[in-house]
C-alpha cells in the first residue's frame, strides 16, 4: 500500500514530531532500566550480590536477602495460575461453545467487570471477607483432612500465601478467559462440524476439535495471566501478611517482590531503599522475561501479543 | 445412557459449574462493597476532611479532590503522547521506527505498575526531596501512555484505506489526511479508549504509594503530597479502627461506582453506535 508520499514540509514536520513521541517512549524504557539499576547499585556494592541472594531479609540488621520475596512471588503466582486456569478455560468454553448467544454476551460482560474492579478493592474484600472465611472454615478443614501434607500444616493466621493466591486467581481469571475465548473462536467451524458429523458427543467434539487445536493459545493465555499475577501489588500486599519467610505451608504469611516494595519504600532510606531497588530490578527482569516468552509463544502461533 | 453420554453430561455440568464459580467473586465483592459502603456515604463523606481518630463523622473529600487532580494531570501528559504514538503505529506502520515503537509500547504495558512507581520515585521524589502531586501524576501517566497508544492504534486501523486514498487524491498533504480525516473521523472511538484508560488508572494504588503519598489535608499545591481515593482506602483498610474500616468500604463504593459507571457508559455508547452503524 503506497500511502507513503511526502508532498510538503508539513508532512516532514508532522512525521518528525511523531518520531519525537516515539523517542520519548524509547527513553522511558531505557530510563526505567537505567534508573532502577542506578537505584540498586549502592546495595549491590555494599551488601554484595551473593548475600543479596540470601534467605533472610532484616533491614534493621542490614541483612538484605531477597530470596523470600522471589519465593513469595513465584509461589503465589503459581498457586493463582493453578486455581484460575481450569475456571477460565471452563468460562471461555461456556462463552464460545455452550451458552445461548444472549447469555454468553451477559456472561462475557460480567467477566470483564471482574477485571474492572480495582486491585485495592479486591484487597479490602480479601482482608474482611475472604480471610475470615479462610481462617475459620477452609484452612482448619484442610489441616484436619490433609494436615499430613506440608502445604496444609502449621499455624493458621488467615493472612497467608493461600489468601494471596486465591485473590490473584480471581484477578487473572478475566485475562485468561479473554485470551482463551479468542483462541476458541479461531477454531474453524468446519473442524467442529466434521467431528460432530462423525458421531461424537459435545464433550468429545470440544476435546478433539477445540482443546487440542488450542494448546499453544491456552499456554499463551496462561503466560499472560502469570505476567499479571507477578506484578500485582495492592491486593497481595493487603492479604499476604508481609512476612519475608520461606515456608512450604500455604497457611504461612509471606511477602512478594511487589508487596515488599509497596510496604517498605515510603519509610526506607539509604541501603534499605537501594536494596528495594534491587527487588524492583529483579521484578522488572522477571516480568520482562515472561513478556518475551509470551511474544515467542504468540509469534509462533502467528498472532500478536495482547 | 452409555458411558460416552454420561461423560458428556458430566463434562457439560462441570464446565457450567466452573464458569459460574468465575462470577461468584464479582457478586460477593459488589454485595459487600454496597452492604458496608452505603452506611458510610453521606454528604459529609464527600465534602469533609477526615475526623481525628475516635471522633465520629468526617469524610474523604480531600481524597476525592486529590484523585480528580491526579487523573486530570496524568491525562494531560499521557493523552497527547499516547495519541501521537498511536498515530505513528497505525499510519506509518511500514516504517522501522513504528515497528520498534510497537514492541516498546507492549513492553511498557507489561511493566508492573509498582516498578513504574519505583522508577518515578527515583527520578522525581529523590532528586526533589519529597513526595508530590507531580510525581503521582507522572507515575500514573506512564501507566496510561501505553494503554492510550494501543487503543488509538487499533481504532485508527479500523478506518478503511480508501478513505485515506480519497483524501490524498484530492491533493491533501498526508498530515492533513491523518489529522483532519482519519483522526477527526475516529474522534468518538478515541474518546472511548481514553475513558477506558481513565477508568483503569482511577483505581491504581501501587504507583501512588510513594510518589503522591498521602495527605490528610485539602490540596496544598502540586509539589506537596496529595491524597487519593485508592491510597486512602488502603490506609483505612490496614488501620486498626472500625470506623476507618467503614470509611474504607465507603471509599471502595465510590471508586466502584466511578469505574463501573464509566465502563457501563462506554458499553451503552458502543452499543448505540453499532445500532446506528447497522441501520
Amino acid at each position: 500500500m503506497s500511502f507513503d508520499v511526502e508532498k510538503n514540509r508539513g508532512d516532514v514536520i508532522f512525521r518528525r514530531t511523531l518520531y519525537v513521541f516515539a523517542g520519548i517512549a524509547f527513553l522511558l524504557i531505557l530510563g526505567i532500566f537505567f534508573f532502577l539499576f542506578d537505584l540498586s547499585l549502592p546495595a549491590i556494592k555494599e551488601v554484595g550480590l551473593s548475600s543479596m541472594l540470601g534467605r533472610e531479609w532484616n533491614p534493621p540488621l542490614k541483612i538484605f536477602g531477597i530470596l523470600p520475596f522471589i519465593y513469595g512471588t513465584c509461589a503465589s503466582s503459581i498457586l493463582a495460575l493453578t486455581l484460575a486456569t481450569p475456571i477460565s478455560i471452563a468460562a471461555a468454553l461456556f462463552l464460545t461453545e455452550l451458552a445461548h448467544k444472549k447469555i454468553g454476551a451477559l456472561f462475557g460482560f460480567l467477566v470483564e467487570m471482574l477485571a474492572a474492579i480495582p486491585s485495592v478493592v479486591y484487597g479490602l474484600w480479601g482482608l474482611f471477607v475472604v480471610i475470615p472465611w479462610l481462617r475459620e472454615s477452609v484452612q482448619p478443614w484442610l489441616r484436619n483432612h490433609f494436615g499430613f501434607l506440608p502445604f496444609f500444616s502449621g499455624p493458621i493466621y488467615g493472612v497467608s500465601l493461600m489468601a494471596a493466591g486465591l485473590i490473584l486467581a480471581i484477578m487473572i481469571v478475566p485475562t485468561i478467559t479473554a485470551i482463551s475465548k479468542e483462541v476458541f473462536y479461531s477454531v474453524p467451524t468446519s473442524l467442529k462440524e466434521g467431528v460432530l458429523a462423525l458421531g461424537s458427543t459435545r464433550f468429545e467434539m470440544i476435546w478433539i476439535a477445540v482443546i487440542s487445536s488450542s494448546r499453544s493459545g491456552i499456554l499463551g493465555a496462561m503466560v499472560l495471566g502469570l505476567a499479571r499475577a507477578l506484578g500485582e501489588t495492592m491486593a497481595v500486599a493487603m492479604v499476604i501478611g508481609n512476612a519475608p519467610e520461606i515456608s512450604l505451608s500455604l497457611f504461612s504469611p509471606e511477602q512478594t517482590m511487589a508487596s515488599a516494595i509497596a510496604s517498605e519504600v515510603a519509610e526506607a532510606s539509604g541501603v534499605h531503599l537501594s536494596a528495594l531497588g534491587v527487588v524492583g530490578l529483579m521484578l522488572l527482569l522477571i516480568s520482562g522475561f515472561v513478556f518475551f516468552m509470551l511474544r515467542l509463544i504468540l509469534t509462533s502461533r502467528g498472532g500478536r501479543a495482547h | 445412557m452409555n458411558s460416552r453420554e454420561v461423560k458428556n453430561k458430566l463434562f457439560l455440568v462441570a464446565v457450567c459449574g466452573l464458569a459460574f464459580i468465575a462470577l461468584l467473586p464479582l457478586f460477593s465483592v459488589l454485595f459487600y462493597v454496597v452492604e458496608h459502603g452505603y452506611r458510610a456515604l453521606n454528604w459529609d463523606f464527600f465534602t469533609k476532611l477526615p475526623a481525628p481518630v475516635g471522633e465520629a463523622g468526617g469524610g474523604i473529600g480531600h481524597a476525592i479532590l486529590g484523585s480528580i487532580i491526579l487523573i486530570v494531570m496524568a491525562s494531560l501528559i499521557s493523552i497527547p503522547l499516547g495519541l501521537g504514538m498511536g498515530i505513528l503505529l497505525s499510519e506509518y506502520k511500514q516504517k522501522r521506527v513504528a515497528r520498534l515503537l510497537g514492541a516498546t509500547v507492549e513492553l511498557l504495558s507489561s511493566i508492573p505498575s509498582i516498578v513504574i512507581g519505583l522508577f518515578t520515585y527515583a527520578i522525581v521524589v529523590k532528586p526533589f526531596k519529597g513526595f508530590s502531586a507531580h510525581a503521582g501524576a507522572i507515575a500514573l501517566s506512564i501507566v496510561m501512555i501505553p494503554m492510550i497508544a494501543r487503543t488509538t492504534e487499533e481504532m485508527l486501523k479500523l478506518v478503511p484505506h480508501t478513505v485515506r486514498e480519497a483524501g490524498l487524491a484530492l491533493g491533501l498533504p498526508k498530515w492533513k489526511v491523518i489529522l483532519r480525516i482519519v483522526v477527526q473521523g475516529s474522534l468518538s472511538s478515541l474518546l472511548v479508549g481514553i475513558i477506558l484508560a481513565v477508568a483503569r488508572i482511577a483505581g491504581e494504588t501501587a504507583p501512588l504509594l510513594f510518589t503522591a503519598f498521602a495527605s490528610s489535608q485539602w490540596f496544598q499545591g502540586l509539589s506537596r503530597p496529595i491524597a487519593s481515593i485508592p491510597v486512602q482506602i488502603y490506609t483505612y483498610a490496614v488501620s486498626p479502627y472500625d470506623d476507618w474500616h467503614e470509611k474504607a468500604w465507603g471509599g471502595a463504593l465510590v471508586l466502584i461506582l466511578m469505574v463501573l459507571g464509566l465502563n457501563l457508559m462506554i458499553r451503552f455508547f458502543l452499543m448505540g453506535k453499532r445500532k446506528r452503524g447497522a441501520s
